[in-house]
């Protein structure tokens, strides 16, 4: 019941609420797999917005636990992936390799071009790629069906235009419609509700999607994905039309959801972001991946030097340690 | 120990200077899902936080969405006695004038009660039955099959502007009905006309689909510039056809352009009606998906939707439904754009309300629109089309002003 404690505390007062977690959650999801640690806490509560409910829906919908249940394990990997698009002479993606584990943020980033886009579009199934493998807890991804797909990853796009002025709160519950008819639609209403408070949307619930902002039509769009209750998350530059408040509550429910237990793969423009929440590094430049692993082993300063062209300093924050990538000027 | 912690965390959260108000029912909606994972480790823990949870769930959304459900109800409920008004209003205008209580008595008459108002008039159950009552069916059902060709197409193109008239699937059909009537065709007996006007609609339809789309979406500009293409193909063919005619045949295309109802029969109606029906009920029965749509095919998919599969699906039934209005009434523009608009003002976009309203608003706008056709010119008929043309096209150039003003125009 820790849970209370923890939600309560949201995205609002980070960290305020931490000492509740390990000792009264012994019987939580995080607890059972081992996944302690008084700093891992707050952030998980935070999306319990769309996020706790996740783990449970699936299982009620698979009839089965979700692999995702095992920290560490890989949930969706790509394999030697090559991309050639329609028309193009040279693949975009070239012998691609990526595994996405249940419980981490991976973060892909890389230049304009590096073939971000469309290794993301591989993972989430929209792009079929010419050589390789891509499968979600060992099926290949073509394999399953889009429904029984869409009940365990969902996915955020850059473009979330809308083409009809549906409300905030219709656009959200559109992230319901995979579990229409099954035991999990009795949870629509609360798993609405959690994602619009978790995404600071509440006043404008009621508000037609396409009057609003660009920021806040992505926030709309993060809402929905995550009312869609999927352990696979993949977000595609989440962060690129928020302010820095938005932004980092942005950053903050990715890395709560992957706390939980939920594999995510962002793609991130800033390096700083990267470094600061991701567990998980891929560099990729020219459609290769120059480098994959920990944050601070992947992003150098020569490696960003050598991917970006751009001479740059990577030192530790002087309050967090967390390093920071600075452009020489 | 549930109950202390759970107070603990919510003060906490209060003292932080959180909405503590919202904070909380966060926290509950958090414990529900907590509760869940951990396989019922806490039953009192899971009960109070389920309640909590849709008691948040209730503040947040239950407002916007019985009002909806309540305008949705009133708008029905008003087309519908709308309809009946003008149908039976309708029944009893014209050359040979009879008061609605008299339509009433023949209506009732002949599904078998007798009652004191039924005219004694003979002729009074001949006009209204034989000639009247099956004109103002086909309208309806022509009114409610353009409608929600519209709101289809609309959706299928993620654009408010598609229209059957506009995007040339009318004239496609046309051309197909066209066709087999001055080749004197009669491959498939009395279906061999709505059947060649299933065809042209359906190849109209998936060329405007095939050409205008690129990526993701369907540009304004190029719906509206392919629509302009393929009606003049359209166009140059029902020209071709007519040049070959004979008499008979050149008027009957003549009268497929401008559209009307005049001369329906019963018989068209036991074609129409069946054709129309499976139309409106597969639309609805996709509605759910198309609101998905509007989010842009690649997160349809994501959200389980088999876009191909849809797209084609939706395609085929706006030929079907747009093929069962053109066949016997001609070429009916404006009302699958003029309707499906309207009642997105009035209801919303959702699209199974939309749909079901669209289709009673669609059987209005054309009674009425049958209704002055009879009856503005004394003994003339005028083609209905141009009403509906009359209506659609001064709409369509507010829509266009609305549009500029708002987002600046179309690119």
């Amino acid at each position: 019941m820790s849970a209370t404690a923890l939600g309560a505390v949201g995205l609002s007062a980070p960290g305020s609420a931490v000492t509740a977690n390990g000792a009264a959650d012994p019987e939580s999801a995080l607890g059972a797999v081992g996944l302690s640690g008084t700093a891992i806490a707050p952030g998980a509560a935070a999306p319990g917005a769309g996020g706790l409910s996740a783990p449970g829906s699936a299982v009620t919908a698979n009839g089965a636990a979700a692999p995702g249940a095992v920290l560490g394990a890989v949930r969706l990997s790509a394999r030697e992936v090559t991309v050639t698009p329609n028309g193009a002479a040279d693949p975009v993606v070239i012998d691609a390799a990526i595994d996405v584990r249940a419980g981490e943020l991976h973060a892909l980033v890389g230049p304009n071009g590096a073939g971000k886009s469309t290794l993301f579009g591989v993972l989430a199934g929209d792009i079929t790629p010419d050589a390789g493998d891509v499968s979600l807890d060992g099926t290949p991804l073509r394999g399953i069906h889009p429904l029984l797909l869409a009940r365990q990853r969902a996915v955020l796009l850059q473009q979330n235009a809308v083409s009809f002025p549906f409300t905030v709160e219709q656009v959200v519950r559109m992230g319901r419609a995979p579990w229409a008819r099954t035991p999990a639609e009795d949870d629509d209403d609360a798993a609405v509700a959690r994602a619009l408070q978790v995404t600071d949307l509440v006043p404008l619930a009621g508000r037609g999607i396409t009057s609003l902002s660009g920021g806040e039509r992505a926030r709309a769009a993060l809402a929905r994905v995550l009312a869609q209750a999927c352990d696979v998350l993949l977000l595609d530059e989440p962060t690129a039309a928020l302010d820095l408040k938005h932004q980092e509550d942005v950053l903050r429910i990715a890395r709560a959801r992957a706390r939980e237990g939920a594999a995510v793969a962002v793609v991130l423009h800033d390096l700083n972001a990267a470094l600061g929440v991701a567990d998980r590094v891929t560099l990729l430049s020219r459609g290769r991946v120059v480098a994959s692993g920990t944050p601070s082993d992947v992003l150098t300063a020569s490696a960003i030097e050598a991917v970006y062209g751009q001479p740059v300093d990577v030192f530790p924050h002087p309050v967090s340690g967390t390093p920071v990538v600075m452009p020489r000027r | 120990m549930t109950a202390p912690v759970s107070t603990a965390g919510a003060t906490k959260a209060r003292a932080d200077g959180a909405e503590a108000a919202t904070a909380e029912a966060g926290s509950a909606g958090t414990a529900t899902a907590g509760s869940a994972g951990s396989a019922g480790s806490a039953g009192t823990a899971t009960t109070v936080a389920r309640s909590a949870g849709t008691a948040t769930a209730e503040v947040v959304t239950a407002v916007p969405r019985t009002h909806r459900r309540r305008r949705f109800g009133l708008v029905t409920a008003g087309l519908s006695a709308a309809i009946v008004i003008v149908v039976v209003v309708s029944l009893g205008l014209g050359q040979y004038w009879l008061a609605p209580a008299q339509v009433v008595g023949v209506l009732l008459q002949a599904v078998g009660i007798e009652t004191a108002w039924a005219p004694d008039a003979p002729t009074a159950a001949g006009v209204i039955l034989d000639i009247r009552l099956p004109r103002i069916v086909l309208g309806l059902l022509v009114g409610a099959a353009l409608a929600v060709s519209g709101v289809l197409m609309q959706a299928i193109f993620g654009n408010p502007l598609a229209d059957a008239a506009v995007v040339g699937v009318s004239s496609g059909a046309a051309f197909g009905a066209a066709a087999s009537l001055t080749f004197g065709l009669a491959v498939f007996g009395m279906w061999t006309t709505p059947a060649f006007a299933f065809s042209g609609g359906l190849v109209a339809v998936f060329s405007v689909y095939l050409i205008s789309r690129s990526g993701d979406r369907t540009e304004v500009v190029t719906l509206l510039l392919t629509g302009i293409a393929i009606n003049a193909i359209a166009g140059a063919g029902l020209a071709f056809l007519t040049f070959l005619g004979t008499t008979s045949t050149r008027e009957q295309i003549v009268f497929w352009q401008l559209g009307s109802l005049n001369g329906a029969l019963w018989q068209n109606i036991a074609l129409v009606a069946p054709i129309v029906a499976i139309g409106v009920a597969a639309a609805v029965f996709v509605a759910h998906r198309l609101d998905l749509f509007a989010l842009g095919e690649r997160t349809a998919r994501h959200l389980g939707v088999r876009v191909e599969l849809l797209r084609v699906t939706v395609i085929v039934m706006v030929a079907l439904l747009v093929c069962g209005a053109v066949a016997f009434a001609g070429i009916i523009g404006f009302v699958g754009l003029v309707v499906p608009h309207l009642m997105r003002m009035a209801i919303g976009p959702a699209h199974l309300p939309l749909m079901i309203s669209s289709a009673l608003g669609g059987a209005l706008l054309i009674a009425v629109a049958d209704l002055i056709a009879r009856t503005a010119v004394p003994l003339a008929d005028l083609p209905i089309g141009m009403i509906t043309s009359l209506v659609g096209g001064p709409f369509f150039l507010w829509l266009l002003l609305r549009t500029r003003r708002k987002a600046g125009g179309w690119g």
